[in-house]
This record gives C-alpha cells, structure tokens and sequence, in this order.
C-alpha cells in the first residue's frame, strides 16, 4: 500500500507488526493498541521507534497519557464515511500536544487529503490501487480554506481576511 | 458580476475574489470527480457522498438539484439566473424548501457541471445541501426588518456559512447536521427542532450573545432541542459550536443511520454528561484561536447595512384608501403583511400556497416577476422562508397596492401566510425514493377545500404541514394539525396529530386517532376545523389553546364515532 507524503509516493521506514509476532527491535515497528496495552512493559528500554495503531472508534484520549512512548500514532478509518479520524488527529495535536507523526490508514480517498492534512495527519497508507496522481492533485484543487489550519497563529484566518483589504 | 450597485439594495452578502475563487475551484473539482466515477476511479459507494455535498441527489425518477440559498437572502439577479437553470435544464419551475432553498427535481447528472458553472456566474452553488455534513443554516425569514429583532441573525449566519464550509473536521459527521438562528421576540426559524438551535440575544449591557438549544429535531424520533447553554457571549461562540460539533463527531452513533443525530446523542448521554463533554473541549477551545473578534462580526455585519431607506410617514395614506375600496387587497394586508421597523415601510408574503397549487413551486415566469417585483419595490433582495413563501422585506406602503395587483395578476396574490391553506408539503411519493405516500395531492386537496379567503381568516392561525413519511421533512410533528402518509399493505393512509407548536414554546402534536384514507383525511380536517370553531371560545382563541383546553375528545368524537 502506497504512503504519501506531501502528494508524493514516500518510502516506508515503518513495518505494521501483527498482534502475535515478534516484535523488532532494531527497525521502527506499529503495534496495535491493544497490544501496547497487554504488553506495554515489554517494549521498557526499547531504542527503536514505536508506533501504535488506532482503531476507528479509539479516540485520542485513551491513548493521551502515553503519548512520549510514541514516534508515530496511526489512525484507522474503517470506511471513508467515518470522521471520526480527523477529531481523533485534532485531539492528539491540540489537545494533548502531540507532535509526532499521525498517519491516515484505512479507507481514505483523495478527496479527503486536504481535510487530513489540515487536522494534523502528516501521512497517508493510501489504500491498494488508489490513483497516486490523485493525491497530487489534491492537494492544490481548491486553495481556499474557511477555517484556520492547526499551524495557524491568526484566529478565524479567512474571516479576518476583510479587515487588511479595507 | 452583475449585481446591482451596493448603495442601492438591501443587505446580501456579496462575495469578494477569495469567495469567487473558492466556488470555481469546486465545481472544477466537482467535473474532476464526476471523470473519476465514470472512470471507475471512484467507486459509486464513493462517489455518493460527493454527489450529495454538492447538492445532487438520486431521486424516484431523475436527479434532484438543491441549490443553497444561505440562509434564504437572495438577490433579484440570482433568482433570475434560478429561473433561467429552470426553463434551461429542468421543467419550467422550481421548488423552494424547508431549508430556505430551491430544488429543482428533472435534473440530468451530465447536465450537472454545467448548471453549476451558470450558478456560479452569480455566486451560488450546491454546496452542503446535502450529505452529512453542516448543511445550509437557517434564520428568520423577517430578518433585518421585523419590529421585533434584536439581533441581526444574517450576520451570524454567515459567519457560520464561512466557518461550516468544507469544515475539515466536520464534513464526515455521523449525519447531516442542521442549525438555525433567530434573533428576534418570536421564533419564526423553529430553532427548537434543530440539532443546534440559537437564540441570539442582548445582555444588560446591549451586547449580543447566544442561548444554544442542541438536539431538537423530527424524523421518526422527534425531540424539542435541549437548553445547554444560557448564555454564549458573541466572541465565544464559534468556539462553543466548534466544541459541540467535536462531541458529536467523536461520540455520535455511527452504527445505525436513525439513531446517528446528535438529539439521540444527548438523549442517550443525557443533558449533563453530554453539556459536561462540551464545557470540557469548550474551555480548552476558547483561546485566542477561535474568538470571534468584534471587529470580525463588524465586518461582516457591514454587509447587511439597512438600505437606504426614505423618511416616510408612520401611517400610508394611499394605502388606506386602496384597503378601503377592494377587500380582496385589505384582506392581503391583514394576512400577508407584517409590520416593518422602518417607518412607513412593510414586509410582505409572497405566498407560494395558491389553492389547489403545489407548496413552494413556483414557474419560471413568476420567478421572474418576483425577481423584477423585488427589484422595483424591495431594493433588488428577497427571502425563501422555511414555510416555502417569498419574502419582499422592505416594501414602501404606498406601494402595496400595485405590488398585490402584479402579484395577483400573476397567481401571486393569495391570502393566506399563516393560514390554513399555508401548508407545508415534503415531495412525497411524487418524487422522493423515501416516501411512503404522496404528500402533494392531498396539500392541494386541502388547500382546494378551504379556497374560500374570509373562511380562512376566520379559522386564524392554524399549520398544517405534511410529511410523506416519517424521515418527516413535512415537519408534521410540530404542526397545529399535523398528517404523516403512511403504507399499509401497499394503500396510502394518512395518520393524522394534533397540537404541534413551531415556536418557542415548542410542542410535538400527538396522534389523534387510527390512520384514515386520502379521501377521508380532508373530510376529517374539516371535521377539525369545524370542531375547534364550534368550541373556541371567541376569534383570539386559537386551535392549539382550544385543543388544550378541550382535549381530544370532542375531536376524535367527531371524526371516528361514524364508524
């Protein structure tokens, strides 16, 4: 499965270890959630990376107290359909200071790139078979955004934007 | 663009280069994406969500088009572009909504992208009329001229249109996700039975905050929205918007697609556990980042300026004497016309409910009209209310009477706003893939029987609205006389409640009795009618507190000792 990154094709320096399997301990590997929280004092003293991946209905907060144990948090979309992923992301940024890297896994669609990036996801594992162009393009189709992005330091940035023309 | 100059119409919203850009680059997107599903690229599972924010939906027979009017404020130039899409790629007409919007129901999915191109040349678009996403929000059909405002709910309302579209957050809600605003002394924006309701308000000191109601709304399981918050001030309330919407997406049910709203989120939560989540994201969201600055709301308030407005006597003289010599008119006036702040001015119902007619479908040529008519006699603006009328805001008194007899002229004239042949209608079986029953033959039934205008005056003030099933986009639910189509074995049965109140004091109407034929339910509201006349206690009793005091019985005695 492709990962994008800024609208591009990305090398994947992380591997998605399945529950049961041995997990690396010389290369960045994802566990599930809910084997950080089965074997979470296995992985004291580890020096490689860790990530820790999100079902669709695990929310930020059940994962907010262990947050410096992670490089890397994936959040699952189990359908498109299902937002939930973009407050989870904005949870983990906002709310609980997290500044590693969020990545989008699942079922996402292009469609949905300008919103993931605009609520702190800075990856993408691209379902098999999607349009890599598409993500590209994506990207730039609509340039005009209503709200502040979570960089932002201007609050209510578009609304405000009247006030400098005068 | 060719709108009319600033200085010289009422107060719409006028887009600037970004707002152009925005809706440019979506209806490019929008032709991409439409290359993508028939490309195969995008799944129809896909794609369906897509369409549906951009206002096309699949319906019985073709495609239907909601195009958004925000918050119902259109200018002249507009509606003649509507009418114009109409005659061009639909049948000659369109239907204006509940949500303040205008349908159009022969739609060709090819014809689509071309459609929104024309609807762009004028600034408007498809957007978030539908899907599950924030839709189109709505507000006082009298706002920035009623007597009784005390807010300028437009201004608020656009801040939301900005602030809601293409939210990143918020466009995969669990479902579709509806607010209204009415900052007046009456509620004509029903903001009880929205998922977010909003009374905006002044405080001692004349600043302006909001009282915010969540999780009203009909469908199969009607709620009358709850009091979360007492008092938002203006600055905040952004922010508390953004806190409750964040409730929602996170917690909101994903599993079953009639119990996904927000009013069974706060029902099954409960109020305090609920208001306790949003308090919570509400003082971690307030900073800086989300405050509504008062020069933001200034701004954008600098739109909806009053129009230049003459100095006119209180009281018209030419108006007096036109009531004096044709009753047909004076009755219009009595019925149709509301009082306006502004001196010698008045707002006046255009109502789309002629008898026998379709509720909220207008020709093209009588979109024209009313577009010139506002042109002419209202400074180039008009409003779509939810109870699917045409609002000319800002009329001259003295002009009234020429206004009446074009409108007139034209199948324009009917009295009745607020009456009973002022129904409420959804599309029904007629069209809509949902629908267990028509709804429209049996508005026209009705209002075809209670043609008569001194007969419906002396009824008063009394609702019917009906809803072809029980997704109720008829709002029957709130309706003085409410009827629900119903399919029993394949027959159309028509259950009918009574008792609903739109307004403030909102109520769900209950069920009167079993379910009765089409032919019957017209004879039954008569029965009704003739039930509450017989037992009101004078003129100024209306049906709702002649119901409440009687009770059912006499009602229901009525209607089904026959059998």
């Amino acid at each position: 499965m492709p990962l994008i990154e800024q609208g591009r094709v990305a090398e994947d320096s992380w591997s998605l270890i399945p529950d049961g399997e041995p997990v690396p301990n010389d290369r960045p590997a994802i566990i599930s959630f809910e084997r950080w929280q089965a074997e979470r004092a296995s992985f004291d003293g580890r020096n490689a990376k860790l990530g820790v991946r999100l079902k669709g209905g695990t929310l930020a907060g059940a994962v907010a107290a262990d947050l410096d144990r992670f490089a890397l948090v994936a959040v699952e979309f189990p359908k498109f359909r299902d937002g939930r992923g973009f407050s989870t992301a904005r949870e983990l940024r906002e709310r609980y200071g997290y500044t590693g890297e969020i990545r989008a896994v699942g079922h996402v669609i292009p469609d949905q790139y300008q919103f993931l990036m605009r609520t702190g996801f800075t990856s993408v594992e691209a379902p098999e078979g999607t349009n890599v162009e598409s993500w590209a393009d994506a990207l730039t189709e609509i340039t005009v955004a209503f709200q502040p992005s979570l960089d932002d330091t201007q609050p209510l940035s578009l609304l405000r934007r009247r006030l400098g023309a005068g | 663009m060719n709108h009319i100059a600033p200085g010289a119409r009422a107060g719409i919203y006028h887009y600037d280069e970004i707002d152009r850009r925005f809706v440019g680059e979506r209806v490019e997107q929008f032709r991409k994406q439409v290359e993508r599903r028939l490309a195969g690229e995008l799944t129809e599972e896909e794609f369906k969500p897509i369409r549906l924010m951009n206002g096309l939906y699949l319906q019985l027979h073709a495609y239907m088009l909601r195009i958004a009017v925000p918050y119902g404020v259109m200018s002249a130039v507009q509606l003649r572009k509507l009418s114009e899409i109409g005659r061009k790629y639909d049948r000659g007409y369109g239907h204006f909504t509940t949500r303040q919007n205008l349908q159009y129901n022969w739609i060709k999915l090819e014809d689509t992208p071309a459609i929104l191109n024309e609807l762009a040349d004028v600034d408007m678009h498809a957007l978030q009329t539908s899907g599950n996403c924030v839709r189109n929000v709505t507000t006082d059909q009298f706002v920035g001229a009623a007597a009784d405002e005390v807010v300028d709910g437009r201004v608020y309302a656009e801040i939301l249109r900005q602030w809601t579209t293409l939210h990143p957050e918020f466009t995969y809600l669990p479902r579709k996700f509806k607010i209204a605003i009415s900052g007046a002394s009456s509620d004509r924006a029903a903001v009880r039975v929205h998922d977010v309701g909003l009374l905006a308000r002044r405080n001692e000191a004349g600043e302006a905050g909001f009282t915010f109601y969540v999780g009203g709304g009909l469908g199969r399981s009607p709620f009358i929205g709850k009091l979360v918050r007492e008092w938002v001030a203006e600055e905040d309330f952004v922010a508390y918007l953004e806190a409750i919407l964040r409730v929602y997406n996170q917690y909101g049910r994903r599993d079953n697609i009639y119990k996904a709203r927000i009013k069974i989120l706060v029902h099954e939560l409960g109020l305090d556990t609920f208001r306790q989540e949003v308090e919570e994201e509400f003082e971690r969201l307030r900073g800086p980042k989300y405050r509504m600055a008062p020069e933001i709301v200034a701004e954008i308030r600098k739109h909806f300026a009053p129009p230049p407005f003459e100095e006119l006597a209180e009281r018209s003289d030419i108006l007096e004497r036109a009531k004096a010599t044709d009753p047909a008119f004076a009755n219009w006036v009595a019925v149709n016309v509301a009082e306006h702040r502004a001196p010698g001015y008045a707002i006046a119902t255009i109502s789309l409910k002629p008898p026998g007619g379709i509720p909220g479908d207008a020709t093209c040529d009588q979109m024209d009209l009313i577009a010139d008519l506002a042109e002419r006699h209202s400074f180039g603006e008009l409003r779509v209310s939810h109870v699917q009328n045409i609002v000319l805001a800002h009329v001259k008194q003295d002009e009234l009477y020429d206004l009446w007899q074009q409108l007139d002229a034209a199948g324009l004239g009917t009295a009745n706003a607020g009456l009973i042949g002022d129904i409420i209608a959804c599309p029904g079986l007629d069209y809509c893939a949902l629908a267990n029953a028509r709804s429209i033959p049996l508005a026209q039934a009705i209002s075809a029987r209670f043609a008569d205008p001194i007969r419906q005056r002396t009824i008063g003030e009394l609702g019917i609205k009906i809803s072809g099933c029980i997704n109720a986009c008829g709002h029957h639910h709130i309706a003085a006389i409410g009827i629900l189509g119903v399919d029993k074995k394949g027959t159309e049965f028509y259950q009918i409640t009574v008792g609903g109140d739109p307004t403030l004091t909102t109520a769900i109407g209950d069920i009167l009795g079993p379910a009765v034929t089409e032919t019957e339910a017209v004879d039954a509201i008569e029965a009704i009618v003739e039930v509450y006349l017989a037992n009101r206690t004078g003129e100024d009793e209306r049906f709702v507190d002649t119901l409440k005091r009687v009770g059912h019985a006499p009602f229901k005695e009525r209607i089904y000792a026959a059998d």
